[in-house]
């Protein structure tokens, strides 16, 4: 670790705070249906939607309304972009002649999108058309980042709602959140990214020759417009192979602050938009103090973990110096860490290294912020978890004093505590239980690359990245097989929607309550001591219900590696 | 019933707005104003497109810089990285294999001189840079196989050093393929 590698840390940290907050405010303001300074181009475009789709702007929605809108809108978008990927092989904007997929590729892939994972079994250069890269990767990679958007607007509305049914009008949101939003923000990301280096064309690839004397097939195509909604959209999924590693993605140091600025922008914006819902600043105050918080400390240990390197290599050959297999070295450990540790905080999933290839304890931190799921969590969804654990903390704090439980002016119920318990319980669920079956089967360990507890951390790693709807991976792991196509497939499905569902019901419930005034009586949320108890809770939840799978795999080779064992 | 209809005119919509339009509109505007960029940076050397200088090439000449080592055999169409866990015996071999062949190649250099970049593979496959250590280490090399004298080979290597970005960011790093370009220009140059 160097000076300049924490400076350099806690200096974007800063810039993300530095810009999300009046973005925060401005979401807010979006959703509150107020004019833009832009106005003039915003609203014809707004209407001129609303009337292509067939929507009254003016209609509302109660919560099972607006949930089946976004289902059936989510179920159509999916089956559309899986034909894409299964004719891709006949269809225009295919300069490289690349194939249709198979169907559990197709399946995987179109779940993948939809579900803002961005899992990817395939490798970008090979088996997507430039069609495919824009008509299915971008287009699903602006949609799924604006469905958990409205879906947390929806519920925020709930929250502050009083004795009223309304959550908004789904179509209104979903159209705003893309035209106000995401895609001014996109489209001028893209074009800095061009500038920056990252091709744009719908050029095939270029064949060079080399100065050795050798030829050279060098992929390119319309990358830039994906980069940019891939980090502002937390999806992920990268137009290449090797991701935001590739030059072509993330060309330069500079290319990588931004990267990681625009995927943490909106989930941290998310918390500002939230405490103007609720008008309460402490809120805000206290949940940025403890989420950066755990991102740093997440951040320095991966750090402190690579910078120190592989023993094992130093002892067998000799050489010292941090690790830098999987790693680029225009971006060196620090700028690696701390893309790890946002990628995985935010479930964005892209990644300016191969986790794979880190050592056990760097990537034991990037499992646990994705076992969390909360550390400022994916667009919409990760703000959705956490005040699913801030109500399930404030249950368990007015067991433990006596008080019945409300928060934010609601009562909290057993309707709603059966509701957030359903949306904390399905994700160790959908972990750890394909886990196992994978583990204890020759389909699930036929995959793995790497011998020993790492090839068990593969597979761990694989369903949590699914089920955190993150799509980072150890990507040693061969996942383009049928069991992992489906399985991942469905886990993913699993880890997005139930979650979704639940908390928008609460959400139904929370909407009819009456907003009851704070008195003398109320447990304070807003503070630091509240604050730490909701951190022990998600501690504890993540904790007790991964630790022995984290034994197993990272914990376990860290502690073999230390003692300069090497797999067999 | 409605909201299908709903939907399927949504998914007409958004699809040409998303999906065509935002991606076709940058593609416009950046082949317009950044074309050398959206077309890959690809370099031409002497009338001929000999590589782009975000990737890396494979380097067989002595009197060339190598860039590191690629898990994926420099092949730009299917960028990679070894995906070799910290205790994977594989990892050792390959690291060993490349280890090996940088002392091979560069005579006089020590085991303890080698950082790890040089002999462990980039994430890419693809990685354009070496650290400056790296190419100072390659320097002896360069300079007799072209017949450069060491001061000259070094003050190439200074003069296509970039620092880390405002003094914080990244890793002062040379970009192989500029380097090597500077080589050969400054072997045309002194060549009788």
């Amino acid at each position: 670790m160097t000076v300049q590698g924490v400076a350099a840390i806690l200096v974007t940290v800063g810039l993300i705070f530095l810009l999300a907050i009046p973005l925060g405010g401005y979401i807010y303001r979006v959703f509150m249906g107020q004019r833009s300074k832009l106005e003039g181009v915003f609203g014809p475009l707004d209407r001129l939607l609303y009337r292509v789709i067939g929507v009254n702007p003016a209609v509302e929605m109660d919560w099972k309304a607006y949930i089946r809108s976004l289902l059936l809108v989510n179920f159509v978008m999916a089956l559309f972009v899986y034909l894409i990927f299964r004719l891709q092989g006949v269809l225009p904007l295919n300069p490289n002649g690349i194939h249709g997929m198979s169907w559990d590729l197709a399946f995987n892939s179109a779940v993948a999108f939809i579900t803002n994972t961005n899992w990817q079994s395939y490798a970008g250069e090979q088996s997507m058309s430039y069609l495919g890269q824009m008509v299915a990767v971008t287009y699903l990679q602006f949609t799924s980042a604006a469905t958990g958007v409205v879906a947390v607007i929806a519920f925020l509305r709930g929250l502050v709602g009083h004795r009223g049914t309304s959550l908004g009008n789904f179509w209104v949101d979903f159209v705003r959140v893309q035209t106000r939003i995401l895609l001014p923000l996109a489209f001028l990301f893209a074009l800095l990214l061009v500038g920056l280096g990252l091709p744009e064309t719908l050029l095939g690839a270029q064949a060079v020759h080399t100065l050795s004397g050798g030829t050279q097939i060098i992929a390119r195509g319309p990358v830039a417009s994906l980069e940019a909604i891939k980090q502002l959209g937390t999806n992920g999924g990268g137009f290449f192979n090797a991701n935001s590693a590739h030059p072509f993605e993330n060309p330069s140091p500079l290319t990588d602050v931004l990267e990681i600025i625009a995927m943490a922008l909106i989930p941290v914006a998310l918390i500002t938009t939230f405490a103007q819902f609720i008008k309460s600043r402490a809120h805000a105050v206290m949940l940025y103090g403890l989420l950066v918080g755990m991102l740093l400390v997440a951040t320095f240990i991966i750090y402190g973990a690579e910078a120190a390197g592989n023993p094992i290599v130093h002892h067998l050959l000799g050489i010292s110096g941090p690790n830098m297999e999987g790693k680029e070295v225009r971006f060196g450990t620090s700028m690696s860490s701390l893309f790890t540790a946002v990628t995985t905080s935010t479930a964005t999933g892209a990644v300016n290294n191969m986790l794979d290839s880190l050592t056990p304890l760097g990537g034991m931190v990037p499992l646990l912020l994705m076992m969390f799921n909360m550390v400022f969590g994916g667009i919409g969804v990760g703000l959705l978890n956490i005040l699913m654990f801030l109500i399930i903390t404030v249950f368990l704090s007015g067991l433990m004093v006596g008080r019945t439980p409300e928060i934010f002016g609601k009562k909290i119920e057993s309707r709603e505590v059966k509701l957030a318990a359903a949306a904390m319980l399905v994700h160790p669920f959908v972990i750890l239980v394909p886990t196992a079956i994978a583990v204890a089967t020759k389909m699930g360990t036929s995959s793995m690359l790497n011998p020993g507890l790492h090839g068990f951390s593969e597979v761990l790693y694989a369903f949590t990245s699914a089920a955190a709807n993150n799509g980072s991976a150890f990507a040693g792991i061969n996942a383009n097989t049928v069991f992992y196509n489906v399985t991942l497939g469905v886990v993913m499905l699993l880890g997005r929607y139930v979650s979704m569902v639940a908390m928008l019901a609460m959400a139904g419930s929370l909407v009819k309550k009456a907003v009851i005034p704070e008195s003398q009586g109320t447990l304070k949320t807003g503070t630091l001591s509240f604050g730490l108890v909701f951190i022990a809770v998600v501690v504890i939840v993540g904790a007790l219900t991964f630790f022995p799978a984290l034994a197993i795999g990272p914990i376990g080779e860290q502690l073999q590696m230390l003692s300069g064992q090497l797999a067999h | 019933m409605r909201n299908l209809l709903r939907s399927l005119r949504w998914l007409v919509a958004s699809v040409v707005m998303l999906g065509l339009i935002y991606p076709l509109l940058i593609t416009g505007i950046g082949q317009w104003v950044f074309p050398f960029q959206a077309n890959g940076s690809m370099v031409q050397y002497q009338g001929q497109v000999v590589g782009s200088r975000l990737i890396a090439q494979q380097v067989t000449l002595a009197g060339l810089f190598y860039p590191r080592p690629s898990a994926v055999n420099y092949d730009a169409n299917g960028s990679g990285g070894s995906n070799l866990g910290p205790t994977n015996p594989a990892l050792i071999q390959e690291v060993k294999k490349n280890l090996e062949q940088v002392l091979h190649q560069n005579p006089g250099v020590t085991v303890a001189q080698v950082p790890t970049s040089m002999v462990e593979s980039s994430g890419s496959g693809l990685d354009p840079d070496i650290t400056v250590h790296d190419a100072l280490l390659q320097v002896p090399r360069v300079a007799q196989a072209t017949g450069l004298s060491v001061d000259t080979v070094q003050n190439l290597v200074r003069q296509n050093t970039r620092g880390r970005f405002l003094g914080l960011w990244g890793v002062g790093r040379v970009n192989v393929l500029d380097l090597n370009l500077a080589v050969l220009k400054a072997k045309t140059e002194t060549a009788p």
